[in-house]
């Protein structure tokens, strides 16, 4: 799922500085399932931020409200009743939340209160890893099931590089370098011979390269896109 | 490997059969051509080509295109050394033909250091294509006279193709695999990593002579004289895909710091000397990084002068 | 936590089990990491983090309790009223 981190406090206290009466968007999807812009996460920000105001001395009017998911008109039309009351809002959902909002409310003013960063898996409660980075043609049955281009830091398509140490990236301790894992699978299964040759080029138009995408269910669209 | 793919002096000095010897030069951190001009006239007669470094470990420099045609100019032989960290397949086909136009005849195809390792690490990352990839490319621009998409190519770049080899990086059982696949790619010669530990180095060379790699391919052994105990420990701890042994360190520690340096030079000899009988090593590559006005001495006492003109 | 200090309170403490003593089994761990990112929130706001406390103690320790009690309202005396102004009787 899409994975994001809170921006700090200062941040978001400074995007709404000057307001009086804001809301708080939170989501009930990734953000929630990554316990960033959840129910509980969007009531402590907004207590957090009060105790800041009443520190200086203001005062700030904060409601809140979770969507099912901001990245469904259906969902976000579900806010228009209220939506014009408040100064601005800040969304807790991913990138997708505000833009989503900015584009049916083209009145009010959006706040992104998170950095939306990888599409990743929890490996551990609270621990959330990047494992795709959407290129748009996946190949990773040709590397044992692991994706070099979302988790080799030089996305080489014919790992690994000279920095690859003892398992691990040369750019990070803590970041596992993928092909000594590919190759240590290959190696494993008697298969080496499937890395030997040079893979071919890599066909980037398919990803954020080749321009903003749009993915079409054409038994699904009703009427013109 | 009989009729010369570049004619380059490299090329010539390896075919022929010589023990080649090549030293590297990093460019400066500015427009400085003066400064280059120095650094580059003490490796002047002492070296068959000169590695022109390309914003190595991300640090940004003038680039190797340029400092390599200004050592044409100072009557030296440039090995164009080009990273896929910074550049995609256009700029690289470009690049390519640039330096060829310029008088560039070898050229050495790597991936290049993580930009977070340099002094702009909050650049994008490029790596539109991979080294093994880039290697495949210039033979491919030189042998078919193609670019990537099939086009023909208007007088095609005869490049000389290097790419480097580091055996003592991870995983080590692989590292011969990945030397045979780069050989298969098209790349000419060979220059590892800076050569620290003989013992697992020696293995290595076993393997590749096994495979008969050392016949499709000109393999060079890099050298690094240490100038002291601080620079091994230094390289030991922060340069990725280092393999420096203890005894080394020891070794260095073991003699008073004025003498430290000689240590160092020592102990690079001593290896210089078995690589010239080592079975499948073809040359040695001196890589005195900031410590070019010692090579005409290091060249010296390894007996490697004069370089043979062919 | 937040609640609290948001209505005023000088002080907030948090009373548990003895580590490994849980009635909840982990219950007191799980509240020992919640009283260290509101203690984070309040640093990052410019607050004393020592106006939100933990501590662990058994319930049959009622002279710790007292003692707790007493350090508590001690230690909240000495760093002042609260800087957020209240908005009714805590």
């Amino acid at each position: 799922m899409i994975v994001a981190d809170r921006k700090s406090l200062q941040e978001i206290l400074a995007m709404v500085q000057d307001n009086k009466k804001i809301l708080i968007a939170g989501c009930k999807g990734c953000v929630t399932v990554c316990n960033v812009g959840g129910l509980k996460e969007v009531e402590i920000l907004a207590s957090s931020m009060k105790i800041a105001r009443k520190k200086e001395g203001k005062d700030i009017d904060i409601d809140i409200q979770v969507l099912e998911r901001q990245c469904d008109t259906e969902y976000v039309a579900g806010i228009s009743e209220i939506v014009d009351d408040y100064e601005a809002v800040i969304s807790l959902a991913c990138g997708v939340g505000p833009q989503f909002l900015s584009e049916m409310y083209k009145d009010q003013i959006f706040y992104p209160g998170v950095n939306t960063t990888f599409f990743g898996g929890a490996t551990q409660h609270g621990v959330w890893e990047e494992r795709c980075a959407g290129c748009g043609t996946c190949a990773i049955h040709n590397f044992g099931g692991l994706c070099p281009i979302a988790r080799c830091a030089k996305s080489l398509m014919n790992g690994p590089c000279g920095g690859s140490s003892n398992g691990i990236c040369e750019v990070n301790k803590d970041t596992e370098c993928i092909w000594d894992s590919i190759v240590r699978k290959k190696m494993e299964a008697g298969k080496l011979e499937d890395l030997l040759g040079v893979k071919g080029l890599k066909d980037w138009t398919t990803a954020r390269d080749g321009g903003p995408r749009r993915s079409i269910r054409e038994e699904l669209v009703q009427g013109n896109i | 490997m009989s009729e010369l793919k570049s004619g380059s002096n490299l090329e010539k000095v390896l075919t022929a059969g010589h023990f080649a010897f090549t030293g590297e030069c990093g460019p400066p951190k500015g427009a400085n051509v003066a400064h280059l001009k120095e650094k580059l006239s003490h490796l002047k007669g002492n070296v068959d080509a000169v590695n022109m470094t390309d914003n190595q470990t991300a640090v940004v420099r003038m680039s190797s295109m340029a400092g390599s045609a200004l050592m044409i100019g100072e009557g030296l032989e440039p090995n164009f050394q080009m990273v896929c960290r910074d550049r995609n397949r256009l700029a690289i086909m470009s690049d390519i033909l640039g330096a060829y136009a310029l008088g560039i005849r070898n050229m050495l195809c790597l991936s290049g250091d993580h930009q977070t390792f340099g002094n702009h690490p909050e650049a994008k990352n490029v790596h539109d294509i991979d080294s093994m990839q880039l290697i495949a490319l210039v033979k491919k621009m030189r042998d078919e006279g193609k670019f990537l998409n099939g086009d023909d190519i208007d007088v095609p770049p005869k490049m000389f193709i290097g790419a480097a080899c580091n055996p003592f990086a991870d995983p080590y059982e692989y590292r011969v695999y990945r030397l045979a696949n780069k050989i298969e790619a098209g790349a000419d010669f060979i220059q590892t990593q800076c050569i620290f530990n003989m013992d697992k180095f020696r293995d290595f060379m076993k393997k590749t002579v096994d495979m008969g790699l050392h016949e499709k391919c000109y393999i060079l052994a890099g050298v690094t004289p240490m100038k002291n105990a601080g620079m091994a420990n230094f390289m030991s701890k922060f340069v990725p895909g280092m393999d420096i042994p203890d005894s080394l360190i020891k070794r260095l520690k073991g003699v008073d710091k004025r003498d430290q340096s000689e240590e160092g030079i020592k102990f690079a000899l001593e290896q210089v000397e078995e690589f010239k009988e080592m079975e499948g090593v073809a040359g040695v590559h001196m890589m005195a990084i900031e410590w070019e006005h010692m090579v005409p001495e290091i060249a010296e006492r390894a007996g490697v002068l004069p370089r043979p003109v062919v | 936590m937040l609640n609290a200090i948001e209505d005023g309170a000088d002080g907030v403490y948090v009373a548990g089990c003895l580590e490994g003593e849980c009635h909840y089994i982990e219950g007191n761990l799980k509240a020992k990491r919640k009283v260290a990112y509101v203690k984070k929130t309040l640093s990052e706001l410019g607050i004393e983090p020592e106006r939100v406390e933990m501590y662990n103690l058994s319930s049959a320790q009622g002279a710790r309790f007292a003692e707790i009690a007493n350090e508590m309202s001690d230690k909240i005396r000495e760093l002042g009223p609260t800087p957020i102004k209240k908005n009714h009787a805590a």
